[in-house]
């Protein structure tokens, strides 16, 4: 099987590791890795923020991206749900009334898949076989939860792994409070909202924390190390592929 | 109309709230109690429940389709019934016939129940000017009245509001000896009303639904007070939006079982009243006169947007308030108008325009709370994304720009960004080398810079990678050919 990888630009410059570990972890499962250094940002910053016309500009640059990879890849797989949300879900309104685009979209949407998702539903595995000794909690990022539904897989993936001690928090699918360019358009907000975050985190008596989105975990762990705690914060890929 | 409206201070306002100890206490007892409670109430009606939803929802989709057809069955049903309707465009309007009537009949004393519509139109500000005492006969609202605030809630008026502060609230308006006990306050604030109940000449009530085939207004309580609003004064004034009316009694059914769960988690409210009519004999109960006013106010508008029309099947239960991680922490008044929260980041720019609370769509992480608790299912976070469109749209070609040179600034400075953010995302090289310069820019200016601080003032930043991912990638994929033409010598 032949994967591509939509590494997403924050992971690309910012969190290289979580490339790097999503690469590894696919390759030990037998998947053929690619990737396309021509892919840049899915457009959601713009999108986001209301700038329509520039979004769609970058958001068809990726789909040349895409189109090119699966003409020799299966899938694309990206270690984001926020980002895969973007292409799956958003570009169909981002093209809205732009019939060619939207062929486009709904051709190669189908195929792209965040990892957790991809890992359960598509490779089938879910007990890796690995261990590892950690007491790991995990946070629900909005887009991947409740645009792409994704909740189960990638606890499943967790609780799986031989001495993780796994333990929910309260509030685990409340917002983390980045949202974006909200996290830096309204910090105050932002921050507040991420207290209680860490809050729910810190009553689990957790070291690790787990999501499945870079952004989120830029978040936290921005506010959790302001704080001066020790609570490791981690990406799911990192987490399985660093385990044994 | 005095200006209520505070919507262009969104920063400042939301500021103050986050540094009110008092609030936030209040916030995050009110908050969770809501949230836990319809969470039960939810649970109990099982599978059921998203059944419910998708039959609401197909409910309001049909009427607001249809609305001309409902609307106009529904006022010809009220006036077969002996009622009165009133078509008003605007608050303007509306207002002027209410008074109006209040006038002509030597009425000086009104009740009120609360009513999200008549907190729109600023009806009690039109009163007083009109020479009319209004009163608001709901707890919650009564005391909002008293320390003279607007509404906080949806639903719990005076949920930004402590025990505490409405014992010091009583004692000083009502001039009684000071008491927390909630009990003997709420006794106090009964006696008062009941007065009123029994001398004014007019009842003002909003409408939850507007039910077209029997020319019925339902209204949902719990306090009894509409019931009294509705039964006692000689003249029932009933507000509504055109986007109340639902086609028959059998779609209510839907509805209430929705709204009261979704709103206090309550199976059922204590009171349900259905008001078909005025009294036709001298031994019915009931006032002589019912005056319906039909509302536009900018909600014609709403409907002619495909994009945003959804904003009109909202039934105000408050669950997407409660629920909303920034409602959470900023309170209600916060959002500078009347309706606060996901649907007041909504509906707030589309009713007083967008040019006023252009930083409401923007102020919400986006992450979909709100639409999966809403009981129409309605799509708020795609609709505020739809509205930062609009709004970006209508900035670009606005003239004057906004009158505040700070957002002048940032208004610029934000589209420039997002130009530069263009041409850097359309091929790689660009995409590399603005990845170079933003590197160079953390390293040489610092994370405390004005380019970051917006993040770093109370969050850590970690560095961009000293190597991007597409760098290490180069490097194995060099490694593995390396070593495989190695393998070939």
């Amino acid at each position: 099987m032949k994967v591509s990888l939509f590494v997403t630009c924050i992971v690309d410059q910012m969190y290289p590791q979580v490339g790097l570990a999503t690469v590894d972890l696919l390759s030990k499962l037998g998947a053929e890795v690619r990737f396309n250094s021509d892919q840049t940002c899915c457009g959601q910053p713009a999108f986001n923020t209301g700038f329509r016309e520039e979004a769609r500009e970058v958001a068809a640059h990726m789909l040349d991206v895409f189109e090119t990879e699966l003409k020799s890849a299966d899938y694309v797989v990206a270690p984001s749900g926020s980002c895969t949300t973007m292409v799956k879900k958003f570009y169909v309104e981002l093209f809205e009334g732009d019939a060619n685009n939207l062929a486009r979209v709904e051709a190669i949407g189908g195929k792209v898949y965040e990892l957790s998702q991809f890992l359960v539903d598509v490779l089938g595995v879910q007990d890796l076989g690995l261990a590892s000794a950690a007491k790991v909690t995990y946070h629900d990022s909005c887009h991947l939860l409740r645009e792409l539904g994704v909740s189960g897989q990638p606890r499943e993936l967790i609780k799986n792994i031989a001495g993780v001690e796994f333990v929910e928090m309260d509030r685990a699918d409340a917002c983390c409070g980045f949202g974006g360019t909200f996290s830096v358009k309204f910090p105050e907000i932002s921050t507040a909202i991420a207290e209680e975050k860490i809050a729910s985190i810190e009553r689990t008596g957790a070291d690790t924390l787990v999501a499945c989105d870079s952004s989120c975990l830029m978040q936290i762990s921005g506010l959790l190390s302001r704080r001066g705690s020790d609570i490791r914060c981690v990406h799911i890929a990192e987490l399985l592929n660093d385990a044994r | 109309m005095q200006d209520e409206i505070h919507t262009e201070t969104f920063v400042e306002n939301y500021r103050s709230a986050l540094s009110n100890a008092q609030l936030q206490k209040a916030l995050a007892i009110a908050t969770t109690k809501f949230t836990l409670g319809r969470g039960m109430a939810v649970a109990s009606v099982g599978d059921e429940w998203n059944l419910l939803r998708e039959r609401a929802r197909e409910i309001k989709e049909h009427s607001i389709a249809n609305l001309d057809h409902y609307l106009g069955k529904f006022a010809a049903k009220i006036e077969e019934l002996g009622g009165r309707v009133y078509w008003a465009r605007d608050a303007r309007d509306a207002n002027a016939y209410i008074t109006g009537l209040a006038r002509d009949r030597g009425i000086s004393l009104a009740v009120k129940s609360k009513s999200m519509m008549t907190e729109e139109i600023e009806l009690n500000h039109a009163l007083a000017l009109a020479g009319v005492e209004a009163v608001e006969t709901d707890l919650g609202e009564y005391i909002v009245q008293l320390a003279g605030e607007r509404p906080s809630h949806i639903i719990a008026p005076a949920i930004h509001k402590t025990r505490g502060d409405v014992a010091d609230l009583f004692s000083e308006k009502l001039h009684v000896e000071r008491t927390e006990e909630i009990e003997r306050m709420t006794a106090l604030a009964r006696r008062v009303l009941r007065q009123k109940f029994a001398t004014a000449g007019l009842g003002v009530t909003g409408a939850n639904f507007a039910v077209a085939e029997t020319g019925t207004i339902v209204l949902v309580e719990n306090e009894g007070n509409i019931r009294l609003t509705t039964s006692l004064p000689r003249v029932h004034v009933a507000l509504m939006g055109i986007e109340k009316v639902i086609p028959r009694l059998e779609d209510l059914a839907v509805f209430l079982r929705l709204l009261p769960r979704s709103a206090s988690g309550q199976k059922m409210s204590s009171y349900v009243s259905f008001i078909s009519g005025v009294k036709t004999s001298p031994i019915d109960e009931g006032p002589e006169e019912l005056h319906v006013v039909i509302l536009d106010n900018g909600r014609v508008d709403i409907l002619a947007n495909e994009h945003l029309r959804e904003s009109l099947y909202c039934i105000r239960c408050g669950a997407c308030l409660n629920t909303c991680p920034v409602y959470q922490k900023i309170g209600g008044h916060a959002y500078g108008w009347i309706y606060p929260g996901p649907i007041g980041a909504l509906l707030t720019p589309q009713l007083v325009g967008r040019e006023r609370a252009e930083n409401l769509p923007f102020a919400s992480s986006l992450c979909g709370a709100c639409r999966e608790v809403c009981p129409i299912k309605i799509n708020i976070p795609d609709m505020l994304l739809h509205l930062r469109h609009e709004i970006k749209e209508d900035a670009a070609a606005r003239v004057p720009a906004p009158a505040r040179a700070s957002n002048r600034l940032g208004r610029r400075l934000e589209a420039l960004g997002v130009k530069a953010w263009r041409a850097a995302m359309k091929t790689r090289r660009r995409y590399e080398r603005s990845a170079r310069m933003a590197r160079l820019a953390q390293s040489a200016l610092g994370n405390e810079s004005m380019l970051f601080n917006r993040w770093t003032a109370t969050r850590d930043l970690p560095p961009m990678a000293p190597r991007s991912f597409r760098e290490e990638w180069e490097s194995r994929m060099l490694g593995t050919n390396n070593s495989k033409d190695k393998e070939v010598k």
